[in-house]
């Protein structure tokens, strides 16, 4: 902490004009000028625009909570709503516990662990979007590579792209493929727990699930936490993917068959930068962040009782 | 990281030679054998779609997709069409995109390590109300600024006749220039940890404030500054929703990730030649690619410390 000790009873001028703090003012001001223009303004303004109808060419109109309440009765609000939990779902209690195991292995003394490592984490290296046209084929019905795999041991995969009902398990399998940056920050977790604790546990003699179970698990929970409130926070973000893999030009104006791929970001993007409905785009947003914020109180609550704190120290 | 650990654990060398004995237990050899061909067999699954990826990018449209691991014949010419594809204007957004990451990349390592060393190494009233704007911010979620942002550029290319704001490249850059709140936040820890016995030394010799920065701070704090400068030419390398708000009504300024999805709405969906969108996909991979084998230490360092300010 940058703690004050500049003289406390000079004066008002030479507390703050002496040459270190006016740099100091200076060194700051590019933040606090972008704070305003970018991130505190923006704030108010999108409460306020919620708050109106705009569609950029006239002047917003002052509707009150219209925009809130509209909400209830469109469907696709619900539909996007709906569509980007069940990716949360899918996605959360496989993408971690699997990056969870892979960590678990490197962390196992091997040898050349930057390969694997690096292996594990070129995935999340390839761009997002040269990622989503790669899987896009690799999961096609017509010659795809999973299905072919498939084929080979007998089993007819299904239309995973083309099917509504496969659409949210093939991006939660093409999620595991990315999951590299969470293999990564596990593995530091992992080796940062104290090694005498270890040997403790040999000493009482503990097998190895007891050791993972009782050793390893609490001492990373506080980093385990850290990635389900951000996994979910991405989860219910998710954008690049769904807008490459289904086009509404080539799906009939919908988001994938059957709009199954309108995510909650897709519906925001398209109500604001599509049919231009900035005030209801910014309640959208508004909705979004007050339901991501419960959820992140809620894993914190739960989080109070699981997660291990050291208190002993 | 884990070679630090290594050296500085005591008790290491009991432990490894009991481990060394141990290794030679029949049930020690079948686990390392088994652990080892798991790293195998999931080194492979990471693998199998660059592979993939590659192999059908160097077919020809009759050949695409024929299940081949090995391309026969083996297609280059694909490699050098792509560069004459009205519908993937390489050079253009490869241009663009080296525009935009370059000036992101410099503007937001500069001001952020100059508001990180203000914040940890000058003493002024209010600092610490400005770290916690910082951290505010960090928490700052991205859709609920989104509309506004856009508007007050939509405003900007109005008052500027277009030479500045939405329809130009500079609001994918500009917000770079004011810092940004996880690196300020990252870098102050590494600024911390300079004496300030240094800065005072300096100062004696008459040094200003800005030439301390420039000339002992920066040089000091350098795997930081380039742990935040790989992080932010990723971010601006793959970014797709910025451009694609911004730049996505004038082709000649689109990036290579809203080339690429354009030109695998066209050319993918529409004429089915997906092996030509791969070598795109290929040429876009490419450079975040070899950055990440050459400098991967970085990377990771990078990846690991964000990760532990949870």
């Amino acid at each position: 902490m940058a703690v004050v000790a500049a003289p406390a009873r000079g004066s008002f001028r030479k507390r703050f004009l002496n040459e270190e703090a006016r740099a100091g003012y200076l060194f700051v001001s590019p933040f606090i000028v972008g704070f305003l223009i970018f991130t505190g303004g923006p704030l108010i303004a999108s409460l306020y625009l919620s708050l109106t109808s705009y569609d950029v060419i006239n002047p917003p109109f002052f509707v009150g909570l219209d925009n809130y309440t509209a909400l209830p009765s469109d469907e696709r609000f619900w539909h996007s709503l709906q569509n980007s939990f069940t990716y949360l779902a899918l996605h959360l209690p496989t993408g971690l516990p699997f990056a969870l195991i892979l960590a678990l292995l490197l962390n196992l003394r091997v040898k050349a662990l930057s390969f694997w490592r690096g292996a594990f984490y070129l995935p999340k290296v390839t761009p997002l979007v040269a990622a989503s046209v790669l899987w896009l084929r690799i999961l096609s019905p017509n010659n795809g590579l999973l299905n072919d795999a498939l084929a080979t041991v007998g089993i007819q995969g299904p239309a995973w792209t083309i099917d509504a009902q496969w659409v949210k398990p093939s991006l939660a399998i093409m999620a595991l493929w990315t999951v590299g940056t969470w293999v990564i920050i596990y593995l530091a977790a992992l080796q940062d727990v104290p090694k005498e604790l270890y040997e403790a546990a040999n000493l009482d003699g503990a097998n190895a699930i007891q050791r993972l179970w009782n050793v390893t698990l609490p001492m990373i929970s506080r980093v385990i936490f850290f990635s389900v409130v951000v996994v979910t926070i991405a989860s219910l973000n998710i954008f690049d993917q769904a807008y490459v893999m289904f086009p509404p030009q080539v799906f009939g104006g919908q988001a994938g068959p059957q709009d199954s791929a309108l995510f909650y970001m897709l519906y925001l993007f398209q109500q604001a930068f599509t049919y231009f409905h900035m005030g209801y785009a910014s309640a959208l947003a508004w909705v979004l962040f007050f339901i991501t914020l419960a959820i992140t109180a809620v894993q914190l609550q739960v989080s109070k009782r699981l997660v291990y704190t050291d208190t002993g120290r | 990281m884990a070679t630090a650990t290594k050296v500085a654990a005591p008790g290491r060398e009991f432990t490894k030679s009991q481990e060394f004995l141990e290794g030679r237990r029949p049930t020690q050899v079948i686990g390392r054998v088994l652990l080892y061909a798991a790293l195998v067999i999931f080194t492979l699954l990471f693998m199998v779609p660059f592979v993939w990826l590659i192999s059908n990018s160097l077919k020809d449209a009759a050949h695409a997709f024929d299940g081949k691991w090995i391309p026969e014949p083996i297609f280059w010419q694909n490699y050098v069409d792509i560069f004459h594809e009205p519908e993937f204007p390489a050079l253009t957004l490869l241009k663009n995109s080296v525009i935009v990451t370059a000036l992101g990349v410099v503007s937001v390592v500069f001001s952020s390590s100059l508001i990180a060393f203000a914040l940890a190494r000058l003493r002024f009233p209010g600092s610490n109300l400005i770290f916690l704007v910082i951290l505010g911010t960090m928490m700052m979620p991205g859709e609920v600024t989104l509309v506004p942002v856009y508007l007050i550029w939509r405003k900007v290319a109005d008052l500027t006749g277009g030479v500045i704001g939405t329809g130009t490249l500079f609001p994918l850059w500009v917000p770079g220039l004011f810092g940004s709140a996880f690196y300020i936040f990252m870098l102050r820890q590494f600024f911390q940890g300079i004496p300030y016995d240094l800065i005072e030394a300096a100062r004696v010799d008459g040094a200003s404030y800005f030439r301390i920065y420039w000339q002992i701070m920066l040089p000091l704090t350098r795997p930081a500054l380039l742990a935040v400068a790989i992080f932010e030419f990723e971010a601006k390398w793959k970014d797709f929703m910025g451009p694609l708000i911004y730049v996505g009504g004038k082709p000649e300024l689109h990036t290579l990730p809203v080339g690429l999805q354009i030109f695998s709405q066209h050319f993918g969906f529409g004429q089915f030649r997906w092996e030509m969108i791969f070598v795109a996909a290929v040429l876009m991979a490419l450079p975040l690619v070899v950055a990440f084998l050459v400098a991967q230490k970085h990377f990771v360092q990078g990846v690991a410390t964000s990760g532990i300010k949870g």
